[in-house]
C-alpha cells in the first residue's frame, strides 16, 4: 500500500469515527473525508463527484454497472471475451454474449459492429481498459465510435462500462475512459486497501442498485460507506497520479530488462503479445514459455521468493486455464506455460536482478534434460 | 499428498517431527460436483489449515485434466465394455504416484508420502514390497500393489504400523481439526444424491436387458445392463421368495444378464490380464485378494507369460468382476496384481 493511503486509513479510523449519514459533528467529520475522497476521485476519473459510487471492490462495481444498468433499462449486456471474470461471469449469467480479441488482445471491432447489429436489445458493452493478465490497453475511442453508430437501432438505449481496475494506475483513466459511461477501479489496485471499490457514472445513467437498505450512495448502494476505504483509495489514487509520469517511465524500463534477460536467457521464452504489437500497462510482463507448464513453475518461484501468477485461481486455490490466453488464440505448445510477472510502484531493480537469477534457473530445472534444437 | 482427511493430516505431523523438510500438496482432480474423497473445496479448506497448524506451506496442485483422462473417462469406457473398474487404484496408478509423483521428482522433493494403511517392506535384497497395514480392518495394500521399485523407493507411508484409533488419537492431542473427520468411502468424483447410474448415463449409452436364468428363460430385466455387477443381487427385476439368485455373467453385446444361484458363481479358476509381480514370480501357495476389504483365500498363481495368468482356487471361489483387481500376498506382502478378465 502506499504510505500516503495508510496514513489516509489510519487517520480516518483514529479522527472521524462516526457514521457519516449522522445529524451530530462526528457525522459531519466522517462526511467531509468521504465527500473530499469523493471530489478528489471524481477529478482524476473525469467525472462529476455526484457520479461516484464507492463499492466493496471492483467486483461489486462491475456487477452494479452491468446489473444496474439493465435493471433500469433493460436490454442485454455484450463484452469483450478477455474481460475479468468479475464482468465476464455478469454477461454470460444475464444471457450476453463475448465480442473477440486478436492474438494482441485488441477488440475486434468489426465484431462488435456485426454483434450490435444481429441484437438491438444490447444496451450495454463492457470493455475493459486495460486486460489484468495482458495488459493491453484497449482503444474505447474506436470502440465508443462504433456503438454511436449503432445506437439508433437500440431502443434501451447503448452505454459503455469500462472495467479500469488494471488500468488506474498506468494511464490517464479520465483521458482514455472519456467516452465511457461508466467506468470501474479498485482501491488495491492503485495503491489503496483491499475491499473498497469505485464505479464512476456519468450524469444521467439510470442504475438499478443491487443493495436496498438506507439509500446511501445517491440510492445507488446502501449500506454504511467506508470512510477510511474511500480516503485511502482518494490518497492512493492522488499520489499515484502526481508520480505516474516517473513511475511508468521507471516500471517500463524494469519490465523491460526482465523481458530482454528473461528471453535472453532461456530458450523458447516469449512475450505473450509481442513488444509494440498493441499498447499495454508498464507494469505487466506476460511470457509464454514452451515445456514448462505454469503450476511447477509458479511452486518454484514461490520457493525462491518470485510471486508470479499465470491463470486464474478456482475455489480450491488450484490453477485454472486462462481464458484470455486462450482466447488469443496461444499455440498449444506455448500456452501450458504461461507466466506472469507483475511489476509496482515499489518494484526495485534489485528486485528485477532477483527474477533474472532466479526465473532461469527454474525453468531449466523443470524441462526435459535434453534441450531440444533451437 | 493433503486430501483433508485425518490420515493425511496426521502423516504430514508426523513427516515433520521426523525431521523432514515437508510441503503439503491437496489435488484438485475434479471440478464436477463431489461430496468429498479428493476433491471438494472443503476438504482443500481442511488441508490447508491443518498445514496452517502444523506449520507446511501448503498448495494446491490442478491434476483435473489428466485425472479425466485416465480415471474417469477410462471408468465410463469399462462400465461400457461391462467392466468393473476401480477407480481408486487407477488413481493411484496414474496419478498419485505417476503425474504427481513426476512433478515432486521435477520440483526437486525425494519423496512423496500418503496417508493410507499400508507398509513398505525391504527384503534382504533391497527390494521391496508393499506389506498389509498394522490396522488389519483399515489395510489399504490392495489399493497400492501395483506400486513398481522405483515408486516404491520414493514412497513414504508413515502410517504404516500404526492403529486408526491411534491416529485419531494423534490428530486429536495435535489440535488438528481433521481429528473426527469420518472416513471417505466412496468414489470422490460420483454424489451419493445423484449415484452412479446418472454419471454414467451422462457419459456412455445405457441399454436396457433381459435377466435370465441358466436354462435361458426370461426371469427379469433391468434398465441399465451397463451398471450390472457379477455377484449382484438386488436390481435385478427378480421375482421375491425362492432361493437367492446372483447375475452370475453379464454380456453386453446381447444386453443380457444371466442369473444363478449362490453355487453358480463359484468357479475353480479365475483368468486375469496385466499381471505383475512385485519382486519376481513366487511359486506355491499364496492368499489372493479381489475386493478392498474382501477376505483373501488360497491359491496358486499361474502365469502364462504376457501379462495372462491363472488364479487356481484351492476351492471354488466367487467369480471375480472383470475389471477388478486380484491381488496376490505372501503372508502379509503384496507378491503380485492383475486385473481381472
Amino acid at each position: 500500500m502506499r504510505p500516503e493511503a495508510l496514513a489516509a486509513l489510519v487517520e480516518v479510523l483514529e479522527h472521524a469515527p462516526g457514521n457519516p449519514s449522522g445529524q451530530h459533528r462526528w457525522a459531519r467529520e466522517a462526511r467531509r473525508r468521504l465527500d473530499d475522497a469523493r471530489d478528489g476521485i471524481a477529478g482524476l476519473l473525469g467525472v462529476e463527484p455526484g457520479g461516484i459510487v464507492f463499492t466493496s471492490g471492483g467486483t461489486e462495481a462491475d456487477n452494479l454497472a452491468i446489473r444496474g444498468v439493465l435493471g433500469a433499462s433493460g436490454g442485454a449486456a455484450l463484452c469483450s471475451a478477455i474481460e475479468h471474470h468479475a464482468v465476464l461471469d455478469v454477461v454470460h449469467a444475464s444471457g450476453g454474449g463475448t465480442v473477440a480479441v486478436d492474438s494482441a488482445g485488441r477488440l475486434d471491432l468489426d465484431h462488435l459492429a456485426d454483434e450490435l447489429a444481429a441484437d438491438p436489445r444490447i444496451s450495454l458493452v463492457s470493455v475493459l481498459l486495460a486486460n489484468n493478465e495482458i495488459g493491453t490497453i484497449q482503444d474505447l475511442d474506436a470502440v465508443a465510435d462504433v456503438l454511436d453508430r449503432a445506437r439508433p437501432t437500440h431502443p434501451d438505449g447503448l452505454l459503455l462500462h469500462t472495467d479500469a481496475v488494471a488500468a488506474a494506475a498506468w494511464v490517464d483513466v479520465a483521458a482514455l475512459a472519456e467516452r465511457a459511461d461508466l467506468i470501474t477501479i479498485s482501491g488495491h489496485k492503485v495503491g489503496g486497501p483491499k475491499g473498497i471499490g469505485v464505479l464512476a457514472v456519468r450524469d444521467g445513467v439510470e442504475l438499478a442498485p443491487l443493495l436496498l437498505g438506507g439509500g446511501q450512495e445517491r440510492e445507488r448502494r446502501s449500506g454504511t460507506p467506508d470512510v477510511g476505504g474511500a480516503v485511502a483509495l482518494g490518497a492512493a489514487l492522488a499520489v499515484t497520479a502526481r508520480d505516474r509520469i516517473t513511475v511508468v517511465q521507471r516500471v517500463e524500463e524494469q519490465a523491460e530488462r526482465l523481458v530482454a534477460g528473461l528471453t535472453a536467457a532461456v530458450d523458447h521464452v516469449r512475450p505473450t503479445v509481442p513488444a509494440r504489437s498493441a499498447p499495454g500497462v508498464a507494469n505487466i510482463v506476460h511470457l509464454s514459455c514452451r515445456e514448462v507448464d505454469s503450476e511447477p513453475l509458479l511452486f518454484l518461484l514461490d520457493e525462491a521468493g518470485v510471486a508470479a501468477s499465470a491463470g486464474s485461481s478456482c475455489a480450491s486455490g488450484a490453477l485454472e486455464p486462462s481464458h484470455v490466453v486462450d482466447a488469443l488464440g496461444v499455440a498449444p505448445d506455448w500456452a501450458p506455460g504461461a507466466l506472469r510477472l507483475s511489476l509496482g510502484w515499489c518494484t526495485t531493480d534489485d528486485e528485477i536482478d532477483h527474477a533474472l537469477a532466479v526465473i532461469p534457473a527454474a525453468i531449466a530445472q523443470l524441462r526435459p534434460t535434453a534441450e531440444p534444437a533451437a | 499428498m493433503m486430501s483433508g482427511g485425518v490420515d493425511s493430516s496426521v502423516a504430514a505431523a508426523l513427516l515433520r517431527d521426523q525431521g523432514h523438510e515437508v510441503v503439503g500438496v491437496t489435488l484438485k482432480l475434479w471440478g464436477g460436483e463431489s461430496d468429498s474423497g479428493c476433491c471438494s473445496v472443503s476438504d482443500v479448506d481442511d488441508a490447508r489449515r491443518v498445514a496452517d497448524a502444523l506449520g507446511l506451506v501448503h498448495h494446491v496442485f490442478n491434476f483435473g485434466d489428466a485425472f479425466t483422462e485416465h480415471v474417469v473417462a477410462p471408468y465410463a469406457a469399462d462400465h461400457g465394455a461391462g467392466r468393473t473398474p476401480n477407480p481408486c487404484i487407477e488413481c493411484n496408478r496414474h496419478i498419485k504416484f505417476a503425474a504427481v509423483d513426476e512433478r515432486a521428482r521435477a520440483l526437486g522433493f525425494d519423496a512423496v508420502a500418503t496417508g493410507h494403511h499400508a507398509r513398505i517392506a525391504v527384503r534382504p535384497d533391497g527390494t521391496r514390497r508393499i506389506a498389509r497395514g498394522a490396522d488389519a480392518a483399515k489395510d489399504q495394500s490392495y489399493v497400492l500393489h501395483m506400486l513398481d521399485q522405483e515408486q516404491l523407493a520414493r514412497t513414504l507411508l508413515p502410517l504404516g504400523g500404526m492403529q486408526k484409533d491411534d491416529v485419531r488419537a494423534l490428530a486429536a492431542e495435535l489440535g488438528l481439526r481433521t481429528a473426527g473427520k469420518p472416513d471417505s468411502q466412496d468414489v470422490c468424483f460420483i454424489t451419493k444424491a445423484t449415484g452412479r447410474g446418472s454419471f454414467l448415463d451422462r457419459r456412455i449409452p445405457l441399454t436396457p436387458g433381459r435377466v435370465v436364468d441358466g436354462d435361458g428363460r426370461e426371469v427379469g430385466s433391468v434398465s441399465a445392463v451397463e451398471l450390472v455387477t457379477v455377484g449382484q443381487r438386488k436390481g435385478l427385476g427378480l421375482a421375491g421368495g425362492g432361493a437367492p439368485r446372483y447375475a452370475v455373467d453379464v454380456d453386453i453385446p446381447s444386453a443380457t444378464v444371466t442369473v444363478g444361484s449362490k453355487r453358480d458363481l463359484l468357479v475353480a479358476e479365475q483368468p486375469v490380464t496385466g499381471l505383475r509381480w512385485s519382486t519376481g514370480p513366487v511359486d506355491g501357495r499364496l492368499l489372493v485378494q479381489v475386493s478392498a476389504h474382501g477376505t483373501p483365500a488360497p491359491a496358486r498363481l499361474v502365469d502364462a507369460g504376457d501379462g495372462h495368468a491363472t488364479v487356481v482356487w484351492a476351492e471354488p471361489q466367487r467369480r471375480v468382476a472383470a475389471g477388478q483387481s486380484v491381488v496376490a500376498y505372501q503372508g502379509d506382502e503384496v507378491v503380485a496384481g492383475a486385473t481381472a478378465t
